[in-house]
């Protein structure tokens, strides 16, 4: 498996599964795993979750993290390249993660760094970890990732989570929802692969005609800052509003996720019922990237 | 009828054939012809046995390099490429599309890092005929209508 942790299309199923595996024994405490080891985290745009997660993680597994997390305070604010970051930083860490808002960065960054990059996010293109740990709670409150029936509701266009999630779910013999407006439908490019690959999926923009069918509901925040346009945001904000309602036409056992943050999408009311386990959720985040960081590490196998 | 040559031979170098007819003059811009010294030729609309019109480009003391015929196949994917010696073919090469194409397309996505900062492109070719390629770094998937070259 590659060093780095750029893009979820670089992994083959097995190694998502090993991914998953590590990240099931991150749950027990390994106090000095990566004792002596340093954590460069390279914040060019704020991510208050992703950033303290990985903080946390790397504390936690015994190492040391240092960074900045904001890019006024960087010298990407004199005009510094990433290139010549990623360069200068290696020499004070053994592992960067780094999130940019430009697409591409993480991959640029990891071929200038003779140490592992974790990419936590290129602008609208990556952020496989947010996807690792969307699949190990999957799997973990469904008990198996094969054969189930995911709807992926909301931004679907500009969602990158979705469309990593998507590609990363294609391994296990998915039937696929896409529950959004139009507009902001899933891309054809994305469909085109699956219809090559022969994974059945449906279209809809309205959830209760399908929501019966579904295993896992994976709902997605209207993304403001995507939108090229403010009109078109106006437009669709406050499309999907999720509450109690919902419930009277869904399975039994199905489970809600949400990468968060929220904004009106789904009400607090869905908080306390056993399907919501986007609290769950983000809390994985924790044994995930303990897992990647020992594993760029050489720490686990 | 007398035969007759529609574009002067030259002595030594490259004549590049069977280009479609609309994109010879854009072969010419990237294959960035402005300092060689021999002479150069560009022929369009000639007609062809094989594509109803053609373009030919000769170009005079000049071999191409691999990186060039690379953009050619990009353009003109039926292309082929004779290297003159002593105004006889001494090579014929048909232009092929590589897998991976480095340095010769801009990727279309603005936001790329390639377009923000001093990198060179990679695109992997995903499928040569409808051409379909993938940027190494933002993953964007472009279409020919979506390439523009460097």
């Amino acid at each position: 498996m590659e060093p780095n942790i750029v893009s979820i299309n670089d992994f083959s199923k097995q190694d998502l599964f090993n991914i998953l595996k590590i990240a099931k024994r991150m749950e027990k405490p390994h106090p000095n795993l990566l004792k002596g080891k340093t954590l460069a985290t390279l914040f060019f745009e704020p991510s208050t979750r992703t950033r303290l997660s990985f903080i946390y993680a790397m504390e936690s597994l015994g190492g040391k993290v240092l960074g900045f997390d904001d890019a006024s305070t960087s010298s990407a604010e004199k005009g510094e390249s990433l290139w010549d970051t990623a360069k200068i930083v290696e020499k004070y860490c053994d592992v960067m993660v780094i999130r940019h808002p430009t697409e591409g960065s993480a991959r640029l960054a990891a071929e200038a760094s003779s140490k592992p990059v974790i990419n936590a996010g290129d602008g609208a293109n990556q952020h496989p970890t947010q996807t690792l740990l969307d699949l190990y709670t999957i799997q973990k409150t469904k008990k198996t990732l094969n054969n189930l029936s995911v709807g992926l509701l909301g931004d679907l266009k500009y969602g990158r989570t979705v469309h990593s999630l998507v590609k990363a779910l294609s391994h296990f013999n998915t039937t696929f929802y896409f529950i959004a407006p139009p507009a902001l439908q899933m891309p054809q490019t994305y469909l085109d692969e699956l219809k090559k690959k022969g994974i059945k999926f449906y279209t809809e923009s309205n959830l209760q005609k399908v929501s019966k069918n579904l295993d896992v509901l994976y709902v997605t925040r209207i993304q403001k800052e995507r939108f090229p346009d403010p009109v078109e945001y106006q437009k669709y904000k406050g499309y999907y509003k999720l509450d109690t309602n919902l419930l009277k036409h869904i399975k039994k056992n199905m489970k809600i996720l949400h990468p968060l943050p929220r904004v009106d999408e789904m009400d607090r009311s869905l908080d306390n019922t056993s399907h919501a386990v986007y609290f769950e959720q983000a809390a994985n985040g924790i044994p995930v990237r303990k897992a990647l960081l020992a594993l760029v590490l050489g720490k686990a196998k | 009828m007398k035969k007759e040559m529609s574009i002067s031979a030259i002595r030594e170098g490259t004549a590049i054939d069977h280009i479609p007819s609309k994109d010879a003059f854009n072969v010419a811009k990237i294959l960035n012809l402005k300092n060689v010294k021999g002479t150069i030729s560009v022929a369009t609309n000639l007609s062809s046995k094989g594509m109803k019109k053609k373009g030919i480009i000769k170009i005079g003391n000049k071999s191409l390099t691999q990186e060039e015929v690379n953009k050619i196949a990009i353009l003109a994917p039926n292309a082929t490429v004779n290297i003159i010696r002593d105004y006889t073919v001494k090579k014929k090469m048909k232009v092929a599309l590589p897998n991976v194409i480095k340095k010769a397309i801009k990727c279309s996505n603005p936001n790329c890092i390639t377009n923000k900062e001093d990198a060179e492109t990679v695109f992997s070719v995903l499928n040569k005929t409808p051409l379909k390629v993938k940027c190494h770094y933002c993953e964007r998937l472009m279409g020919r209508e979506d390439i523009t070259l460097l």
